[in-house]
């Protein structure tokens, strides 16, 4: 660039001997007309620095041509000495007063120059090595020290140089302004001190400086620029250099790489450039020949199941039934995320132009995305049942009456909570025991207790003799049973109850009776209606009646003894312990109503003994963590079990060892169970305060099972220190029913 | 008896599942090519019948595909091409780091590509499939069409997603397959019927991302490759189905032709014609020209009175859908510059409608606001300054509801200002027993054509709003029906029960007269528990699990009428206020 700017100043052909020259900083002597339009143009080159001088003015041109020097080849050095020296040995011929002259001129030019700004006296201006006015030989002083000498220095001989007379004033300044016409081009030369009057072409000159241009006027700062450096092949060539051994020898390094590149196309590592093809999404029909085979991995494959569609809550304007309340809003954000119904909260936006941007939309999609490919996915059937489908068709409770629907009669008096009742055989009389240790017994029909005996002893059972010719109550308090009679019923029954009771005993050889005693009651006692006490060793839980109503069976559970259940007969007063072995807690015994059978329930089994062969005959499995109660059917062949953990189970004796039905109908344990005698019902008392009655037919016909179907809830009872009804038995005739509570009542459904 | 001892876990199901790091190590891939392998494939994880089993014992937490699958994959010939990827960016590390920059240049104009044709062919056997699983693409192509594009992914996938997506648009309106639209808080849901599928998708407002940072974008990009090659492939098929031409072109004019009419500043002149075509103003060419419009009517069988009564319901429902496609025919709309354009714009030409925008929100627009035709104009702020007398201004759910409701509705509800009534999703389908707003019920009635008593209401509020309070409480009653029936009747036996236990005092009785129809009912009832209680274990745990559902779908219709009611009050008491 540099060189080219050069070519671009310097038109003339002598272009590179002044760039020589110059660069050799300037120090010769110019002193023809070719010199001075040089020295002009560079003047011109810097028109802005109007206060500099030449010195200065060739500093600058030297760092213009600086970088040209740098990038210049080594060919333009040699030129340039040459050109050097031709240019001293020029100086030498220069005659003196011409170099004065053009120095003269030049200084006047300063001066004027000078005159025009305000006189600012630049320090370096006089101390610039490169002094070139060589007509005075003081050197680069100031001036004012020759002020008081008649001379202004010394020629280059040592003669002194004279001031020219000069004693002009101000006044003879002004007149001079004022008279001369050539006053304006008029400079005066310090270095010598005489005027000098600058010619017309120096003025021109001047004033095209000025005005920011060249000062050669042929000089043409338009001309075309020359490209040498262009892509056109020149006859000649731009440097006389001689070309590299290495433009004429092929390269070994290229010579590798372009093995290395052959052997790679070889061996196939290179391919050649792809055609860039957009076969990509280049679409085309898919589908044209949809083959119907279908892979066999698509037999097993599940669709991932569809997006769920939106509700109103999504809305951006919804109902506002849809809209979070406060509490709602707390709860929300109180949840943790996977536990919420929505997993957003509904907005409401009066307009269109109000709703933002959604902030977890990237984050449902990238969700999705997840569950597409990440997500186990199993086949699940749902099947869709109609749930009134799934409650079995039962015979309307409507057409199985009778059975008891209403509370009727509540029997009142008791204290303490109602362990056990039992009607008469006749169904006139009602007996009940208490935990207030009293024995009471009520008439039926009115409520009305006619009779109270105060046994001493919380009443755990009591049982009322089923043979209807005598009026027996079997009473279980501790370990004691009594045996009462009472004065309501008919006088034959009295007399063939006493008549039973005061039989003369024989004496037999007693095997069992050391542990119990048998004896009569005398006294107050006797009074109250008590006959007989039986001691038992233990306490007693339960007693029971044979059908017949001479034997009687008593229960003292125990885990470690076999002395748990005990059979006496009242008329020979005599007992027995039918076992020898212990085999679980006995919870309850019963009396087969026709056959010489006798069920012993332990705690998870019943077990059926026949009485005559003195063997069992079968175990009943009752599927139950505890049996409670048990009653047998009055045909024989059935038994329900109720149990502590809320079931009863349903035995058909004929059927399975294994219950036939369990009913869970209780919320709470089941406290008794009971069957009627004529009608086909049975009932279950828990502690939940309710009894349920069922009906249960039984066919004869061994093939047909049993019909169950609950017919009543029975409430009533208070349940009191959680326990609700205690003991549960049907009216013997009628299909009445009486329940007996924590609550200290009894009551009556019918 | 003597035999081989049989192994455990060696037959059976045991052998027809393979754990995820089991099959990697099969097919020898890496964790991020399994993945794309197994997007791409559309293989998932199967959750086994009996996990202990084919986890050989344990119970600890594994994922499992079945072997089959896994086996389906080792053919695959895109797994070699995982495989030469693999190498070409081995290759290039190295290269870079030689700082070869030809080695470089070279590597990358041979990077290895692949194309997902027959993936696409084998996962979906024929066009109905893949129609059908086409939700998702559909979604995931208008999500990355809304990408900046810069940064997260590649700006050809956001082009070519566009481009899809305005092609699918362009279809749709063109099959009139739209059928219901859905602004929710996330986007706006639209559902058109394809070939007797429907398909939803949801489409973002058009705002900004605010890119997560938990959210692997690799994830989302393999599924959007293979979403677009799918989608552009159910595309063409469409196009073709009704003879438009594929790539869309507009009707009637070349490509030159309109590069001259366009305005010259709005795009760059190769993107102008997409513009033009996603601007969704006019409609596209056709291979053969449209003849006359062949109505496809339902053929006349013979048939017995039953088939009859169906077939009646169909050419019912099939008059509705005709009617429903051209609920906008015959009206113009403009819409003003800050209603969303795209979306209205698709929805009105979807129903048959002419829409129209200023020149300067979007190239296309076919008149300008002062034309006198114009019938509505969508507006979505408080108040217009210039306001021509011949149509109405309206806010734009108006249109959106009026797709719901399959009628044009009443435009004075929609005015500027005007409090918008609710808008309700019309994926919602109610059954009986669940909570209907009562704005729904309002548009049932006008779809059946009734008069609505909206004139009445004008008059006298209270009145109507009594009235509509009586039939909330009226749903209310059949739905807590049994509820209270159930609660009366353990009143009524526990106050019988308590009757004697409670303080002995004698009050004047009460003449109690015998509602026969309730004591039928409470003996039904009753019937109805004791059957209750003699069911099975099994069946009763499905009974209790059916009923607990159905009791809390009562609870909680139960629970928005009385916020609706509640709210309804405050607002009346509010009216009544303002107007002393």
């Amino acid at each position: 660039m540099e060189g080219s700017r050069g070519n671009v100043q310097k038109t003339d052909q002598k272009a590179g001997m002044r760039k020589g020259r110059e660069k050799t900083a300037n120090k010769r002597e110019k002193d023809d007309k070719e010199e001075e339009q040089d020295q002009l143009i560079n003047f011109n080159n810097k028109p802005a620095e109007k206060d500099e001088d030449d010195e200065d003015l060739s500093d600058s041109e030297d760092s213009v041509y600086s970088g040209l020097e740098d990038s210049g080849s080594d060919s333009e050095e040699g030129d340039d000495k040459d050109v050097e020296e031709g240019s001293n040995d020029d100086e030498d011929k220069k005659s003196p007063d011409q170099q004065a002259l053009v120095k003269m001129n030049k200084k006047k030019e300063g001066g004027v120059i000078e005159g025009k700004e305000e006189k600012k006296e630049d320090e370096y201006e006089h101390d610039t090595s490169d002094e070139e006015d060589i007509r005075n030989t003081v050197g680069n002083i100031p001036m004012e020290w020759y002020k008081d000498f008649p001379h202004i220095g010394y020629n280059l001989d040592g003669k002194k140089i004279f001031k020219p007379i000069r004693n002009k004033d101000e006044l003879d300044d002004f007149l001079d302004k004022m008279e001369n016409p050539d006053y304006w081009r008029t400079v005066h030369d310090k270095q010598t001190g005489s005027d000098i009057v600058l010619s017309d072409e120096q003025v021109e000159l001047v004033n095209r400086l000025q005005r920011g241009q060249f000062g050669d006027l042929r000089f043409n700062e338009y001309e075309p620029s020359v490209d040498f450096f262009s892509n056109d092949v020149m006859i000649h060539p731009v440097t006389n250099r001689p070309a590299d051994k290495r433009s004429f020898i092929p390269s070994l390094i290229e010579k590798e790489k372009v093995s290395k590149l052959v052997h790679a196309i070889k061996m196939g590592w290179i391919k050649p450039r792809r055609v860039e093809d957009d076969s990509k999404t280049r679409y085309y029909d898919l589908w044209a020949n949809e083959d119907s085979s279908i892979l066999a991995r698509h037999k097993m494959h599940l669709p991932a199941p569809k997006i769920r569609l939106p509700g109103h809550e999504e809305s951006y304007n919804p109902p506002p039934e849809y809209l979070f309340t406060d509490e709602e809003r707390a709860l929300w954000e109180q949840q943790d995320p996977s536990d919420r119904k929505l997993p957003f909260v509904p907005k409401k936006f009066s307009s269109l132009r109000q709703v933002p941007a959604f902030p977890r939309f990237i984050h449902e999609r990238f969700e999705r995305c997840l569950d597409l490919y990440l997500c186990p996915r199993q086949r699940k059937m749902r099947v869709n049942v109609n749930p009134e489908d799934l409650i079995p068709k039962l015979p309307k409770p409507k057409d199985l009456q009778p059975f008891p629907t209403t509370q009727s009669l509540v029997y009142k008096g008791h204290s303490g909570l109602v362990r056990s009742i039992s009607v008469s055989p006749s169904g006139q009389w009602l007996a009940s025991g208490s935990d207030d240790g009293s024995v009471r017994f009520w008439e039926v029909c009115t409520s009305r207790c006619v009779k109270t005996v105060q046994v001493g002893g919380a009443v755990k059972s009591v049982a009322w003799n089923p043979n209807p010719s005598v009026c027996l109550l079997a009473v279980a308090l501790e370990s004691v049973v009594l045996i009462l009679t009472h004065s309501l019923a008919d006088k034959q029954v009295i007399s063939s109850t006493e008549r039973l009771l005061t039989a003369p005993l024989e004496e037999g050889p007693s095997e069992g009776s050391v542990t119990v005693v048998w004896s009569d009651v005398e006294g107050e006692e006797l009074g109250q209606g008590i006959r007989l006490k039986i001691q038992h060793p233990k306490a007693v839980q339960q007693v029971t009646w044979h059908a017949k109503g001479d034997y009687l069976a008593s229960v003292m559970p125990d885990h470690s003894s076999h002395l748990q259940v005990f059979i006496h007969q009242v008329s020979r007063r005599r007992s027995q312990n039918p076992f020898r072995k212990n085999k679980g807690l006995v919870q309850c015994v019963s009396f087969h109503p026709v056959r010489p059978y006798f069920f012993v329930a332990t705690q998870r089994s019943v077990r059926i003994y026949n009485l005559v062969k003195q063997e069992m005959t079968k175990k009943l499995q009752a599927n139950s963590k505890w049996i409670s109660s048990m009653a047998v059917h009055p045909g024989g062949d059935h038994v329900i079990c109720g149990s502590y953990d809320c079931r009863l189970a349903w035995f058909d004796l004929d059927l399975s060892t294994k219950p036939y039905k369990m009913l869970r109908h209780h919320k709470k344990a089941v406290r008794s169970v009971a069957y009627h005698r004529a009608y086909p019902l049975f009932a279950s008392a828990s502690d939940d305060g309710s009894v349920i009655v069922c009906h249960g037919t039984v066919y004869n016909d061994l093939l047909q099972n049993p019909l169950i179907v609950p017919v009543k809830v029975l409430r009533g009872h208070v349940i009191t220190h959680d326990l609700g009804v205690l003991d549960v038995k049907f009216h013997p005739t009628q299909p009445w029913i009486f329940s007996s509570g924590a609550d200290a009542t009894i009551r009556l459904f019918t | 008896m003597g035999g081989v001892q049989k192994k455990k876990f060696e037959r059976g199901s045991a052998t027809n599942y393979i754990t995820r790091n089991r099959a990697r190590k099969k097919l020898m891939l890496s964790l991020p090519d399994f993945r794309r392998l197994c997007i791409l494939k559309g293989i998932y994880p199967h959750e086994p019948k009996h996990k202990k089993k084919v986890n050989k014992g344990s119970t600890a937490p594994r994922t499992f595909y079945l072997l089959k699958d896994i086996r389906f994959l080792l053919h695959e010939p895109i797994v070699g091409k995982f495989r030469e990827y693999k190498i070409f960016v081995r290759k290039l590390k190295k290269a870079y780091g030689k700082t070869e920059w030809s080695a470089v240049e070279r590597l990358r104009e041979n990077k290895p590509t692949y194309k997902l044709d027959h993936i696409i062919k084998e996962r979906y056997p024929s066009f109905i499939d893949a129609l059908r699983d086409i939700d998702d693409a559909l979604c995931m192509c208008f999500l990355f069409s809304t990408f900046a594009r810069t940064g997260k992914c590649h700006v050809q996938t956001i082009q070519l997603c566009r481009r899809l997506t305005v092609e699918w648009m362009n279809y749709v309106i063109t099959a009139r397959a739209l059928r219901k639209v859905f602004i929710s808080i996330k986007g706006i849901y639209y559902q058109a019927e394809v070939m007797g599928q429907l398909i939803t998708w949801l489409v973002p407002y058009q705002f900004s991302h605010d890119h997560p940072t938990d959210v692997d974008y690799r994830v989302m990009a393999t599924f959007t490759e293979f979403y677009t090659t799918l989608l552009g492939f159910v595309n063409f098929r469409l196009y073709h189905s009704l003879n438009l031409v594929y790539p869309p072109k507009l009707d009637g004019k070349t490509e030159s032709e309109l590069k001259d009419e366009d305005e010259e500043d709005y795009a760059m002149s190769s993107e102008s014609y997409s513009e033009k075509l996603s601007a969704l103003s006019s409609s596209l060419a056709r291979v053969v020209s449209p003849g006359e419009e062949e109505e496809a009517e339902l053929d006349q069988f013979p048939a017995d009175s039953e088939d009859m009564e169906k077939m009646e319901a169909r050419e019912k429902e099939q008059k509705q859908l005709e009617a429903q496609k051209k609920v906008f025919e015959g009206l113009k709309f403009f819409l003003n510059r800050e209603v969303p354009r795209e979306s209205l714009a698709f929805v009105i030409r979807c129903f048959g409608g002419e829409v129209s925008w200023d020149k300067s929100v979007c190239i296309g627009s076919k008149y300008d606001v002062t034309d006198e035709t114009i019938t509505h104009h969508i507006v979505d702020r408080p108040t217009v300054d210039k306001q021509f007398i011949n149509r109405y201004y309206i806010q734009p759910q108006w249109v959106y509801d009026c797709i719901n409701a399959k009628i044009l509705l009443p435009v004075e509800d929609y005015f500027l200002g005007v409090t918008l009534p609710p808008h309700l999703s019309p994926f919602v389908e109610e059954k009986d027993g669940d909570y209907i707003p009562p704005e729904k019920l309002k548009i049932m009635a006008l779809q059946r054509g009734e008069k609505t008593a909206q004139d009445q209401e004008e008059e006298d509020d209270d009145e109507e709003e009594g009235e509509e309070d009586d039939e909330e409480d009226d749903d209310e009653g059949d739905e807590e029906e049994e509820e209270n029936e159930e609660i009366n009747l353990k009143k009524m036996e526990e106050q019988r029960s308590k009757g004697k236990s409670l303080q002995v005092k004698v009050t004047a009785g009460k003449v109690k007269t015998e509602n026969s129809a309730r004591l039928a009912q409470e003996e039904k009832a009753e019937e109805k528990r004791l059957a209750i209680m003699m069911m099975k274990r099994k069946e009763k745990y499905l009974y209790d699990k059916i009923m607990f559902g159905k009791k809390r779908k009562v609870r909680e219709a139960n629970k928005l009428a009385a916020k609706r009611k509640a709210h309804d009050d405050a607002e009346k008491v509010k009216k009544k206020k303002t107007r002393k």
